[in-house]
């Protein structure tokens, strides 16, 4: 374990159910300073609530931890002063152009001189030139930009940025996570939740939530090695007769398209090859062994945890 | 295309019927909609059925005996027997006399001479003197204009006294701070606390619910601002506009329909302010409490009808039984309408005003504890 001081988030045994419903489960989780550690799962899987506890929003029904060194029960006063939270839904005030909303929060968090900081920031995000548009008339990638600064406006310590990018088209995108690193270079935390598995590559860490627990965590390769899935690609004509052939067949795990190709996959090699074997001589498809992608690797999980839960 | 065409094409009830399925669906879940569906009138009916009263009875009353007579008691008696008054307050001196109607404790004001019994027995016709509060002429002239007959009718028994073939004594009753019975010295000053009422409490009572619905109050929340410092930022830009809004109805008011300001207009503006502060005190605290911009309106109309029905704004305050009164003294209009008759009809002072601005101080420090109390720091 690394040292308590270069740990940014560090919590232990989270649960917080709302009206019986249990939204996240004895969630554990260290996340390193410096570090970009992505967040992934499906709809509803309790990202958003978990980000939410550890900047003080919600308070877990049960579980501790600190959120750079401050107790997530006890400390939220101080880790809101530390900690640039980016919400799903934009939620700066569409009423105020984008320099009134910069200044609002410079003052919010008594920053010596809000006007400077807020053209310096309009600066840095490109945003020169529409500092007096109001909020509600920016695009969407414009909007998820003005948000993030806002955020990055007080020099937080950590940044926690749900689904930030949901709705923004790539280059903005790209953009987006080009600046994500750029402050992780300057020592930033930045924890992000996402449903894109390509921003999932462009991550430290990783860690996968579905039906509020954690299954998995790690760099990708980590990840995608832990798994122990096995993986055919195979191509050819006919694939869609195929998928329905093998969907649900003992040892295959799991079928899916991809693109021209079908992906094949299973946990226990044996009845994987063992079920296959009546297809792989059939001259109408090619089948090469691969690696499992992330995407199999989550859907696959995401799978055997729903039957742990039906 | 004509009405009938529209309503013949083809679908048009399904689609009609598909509406309006869908709004009772909504209508069912907002349960405060439909609270309100029948809270509304039957509390309307009930309370001010009840407590509403154009023929005021057992108005306060204070009496100055300058002489104790068996005649003195048995007119008093009288005054008591009509209904119209209830004696409340006997007073010692002239000063007395003249503070207590001043601070509207009493709406009248009878005092009986040194020498009335005496003057009466010899025929000398005594004057005994009435002095009404005529700010609201509503409350005060049925009461007045039956006095006279009364007494007379009381005094026709008492043996002492000589044969009554005309009047033995004279009332001289002065209808005070507006003789000519003018409505609008009264209305004026009253609409300038109504106007305020309702505006302000509209104001604050979105501030909150707006955020919430609006999104923006996640992001507030992970920001390091307290809801002390939310609810006082918010509630001080409106004493500013609320200012500028009384200022403008009393101006008219003033100008156009000469209504005098008698009293401090430093006063005035001072107290005006507080009630400013302390509706919009409660405006924010329904926006604590209302789950939606919807429900904030419905709570703030809740509100705004007592004010104006039982605050003595539209009937007589006094007129009204003790029950509706209790509730009337918790309504900040109540005491600012006296407060603002009373500056400006009156020429009152800051100590005939302490009572009614202590409730409403008391009144404005309640809402915000409740606001404060309230306002939901988590997303919980």
């Amino acid at each position: 374990m690394a040292h308590a001081s270069d740990i940014a988030i560090d919590v232990k045994g989270l649960t917080k159910s709302f009206d019986g419903r249990v939204v996240v489960r004895d969630l554990s989780m260290q996340v390193k300073r410096g570090s970009i550690y992505g967040f992934l799962g499906p709809n509803g899987s309790g990202k958003t609530t978990t980000i939410r506890m550890l900047c003080g929003l919600l308070t877990p029904d049960s579980g501790e931890g600190t959120c750079l060194g401050y107790n997530i029960r006890t400390e939220a006063d101080q880790i809101k002063n530390h900690v640039g939270y980016m919400t799903q839904k934009f939620s700066l005030y569409q009423d105020l152009s984008v320099r009134e909303n910069l200044e609002f929060v410079a003052r919010i968090y008594g920053l010596g001189a809000p006007g400077k900081a807020a053209r310096e920031m309009i600066e840095r995000l490109g945003l020169h030139g529409r500092e007096e548009q109001l909020a509600a008339q920016l695009s969407g990638g414009w909007k998820q930009r003005l948000a993030l600064g806002a955020c990055t406006l007080p020099s937080p310590q950590l940044l926690l940025l749900d689904e930030p990018t949901a709705g923004v088209d790539p280059k903005a995108r790209r953009e987006f996570w080009n600046e994500i690193h750029a402050l992780a270079n300057d020592g930033l935390t930045v924890l992000v939740s996402t449903h894109y598995m390509d921003e999932a590559e462009r991550c430290h860490e990783i860690a996968y939530i579905a039906y509020g627990e954690l299954l998995t965590h790690g760099t990708v390769d980590q990840v995608i090695e832990q798994s122990s899935l096995i993986t055919y690609n195979v191509s050819g004509e006919d694939l869609q007769n195929l998928l329905h052939q093998l969907d649900g067949k003992p040892g295959v795990d799991m079928v899916a398209p991809f693109g021209t190709s079908l992906h094949v996959s299973g946990r226990d090699e044996k009845k994987l090859e063992a079920a296959i074997k009546p297809y792989r001589a059939d001259k109408k498809f090619v089948w090469t062994r691969s690696e499992p992608s992330l995407e199999d690797v989550f859907i696959e999980l995401m799978n055997r945890s729903k039957d742990n839960f039906q | 295309m004509s009405f009938f065409d529209i309503i013949r094409a083809p679908g048009f009830w399904r689609r009609v019927r598909a509406m309006l399925t869908k709004e009772f669906i909504q209508l069912r879940r907002d349960r405060v909609s439909f609270a309100m569906i029948v809270m509304i009138p039957v509390m309307q009916l009930v309370l001010f059925g009840f407590a509403i009263n154009t023929t005021p009875r057992n108005l306060p009353t204070a009496v100055l005996l300058q002489e104790t007579s068996d005649v003195g008691r048995a007119i008093l008696a009288a005054i008591e027997r009509t209904q119209y008054f209830k004696i409340t307050h006997r007073l010692s001196s002239a000063e007395e006399f003249d503070r207590v109607l001043a601070s509207g404790k009493v709406l009248f004001a009878i005092e009986i001479p040194a020498g009335f019994e005496r003057a009466l027995r010899r025929g000398d016709k005594p004057a005994l003197l009435v002095a009404a509060d005529a700010t609201d002429p509503v409350a005060s002239g049925t009461a007045l204009g039956s006095l006279g007959r009364i007494v007379e009718l009381a005094l026709k028994n008492e043996r002492m006294l000589p044969d009554q073939t005309e009047p033995l004594f004279e009332i001289r009753s002065h209808a005070r701070y507006n003789p000519a019975g003018v409505s609008s010295l009264n209305i004026v000053p009253g609409l300038v606390g109504t106007i305020l009422t309702m505006t302000m409490l509209i104001f604050t009572a979105l501030s909150v619910t707006r955020e919430v619905e609006r999104g923006t109050m996640e992001s507030l929340l992970s920001m390091p601002i307290s809801p002390l410092e939310i609810m006082v930022g918010k509630i001080i830009p409106y004493i500013m506009v609320g200012f500028t809004q009384a200022t403008l109805i009393i101006g008219f008011g003033v100008f156009l329909f000469g209504v005098p300001i008698l009293g401090s207009l430093f006063l005035l503006a001072l107290l005006s302010t507080l009630f400013i502060a302390t509706n919009l005190s409660i405006g924010y605290s329904f926006s604590t409490v209302a789950q939606n911009q919807l429900q904030a309106i419905q709570m703030t109309f809740m509100f705004f009808l007592p004010n104006i029905l039982l605050s003595g704004f539209m009937f007589p305050f006094a007129g009204m039984p003790g029950w509706a009164q209790w509730i009337g003294e918790a309504l900040p209009l109540t005491h600012y309408l006296r407060i603002v008759r009373s500056i400006m009809l009156k020429g009152a002072g800051f100590a005939e005003l302490q009572y009614d601005m202590i409730a409403l101080f008391v009144l404005m420090l309640f809402a915000m504890t409740i606001a404060v109390t309230r306002f939901r720091r988590t997303l919980d």
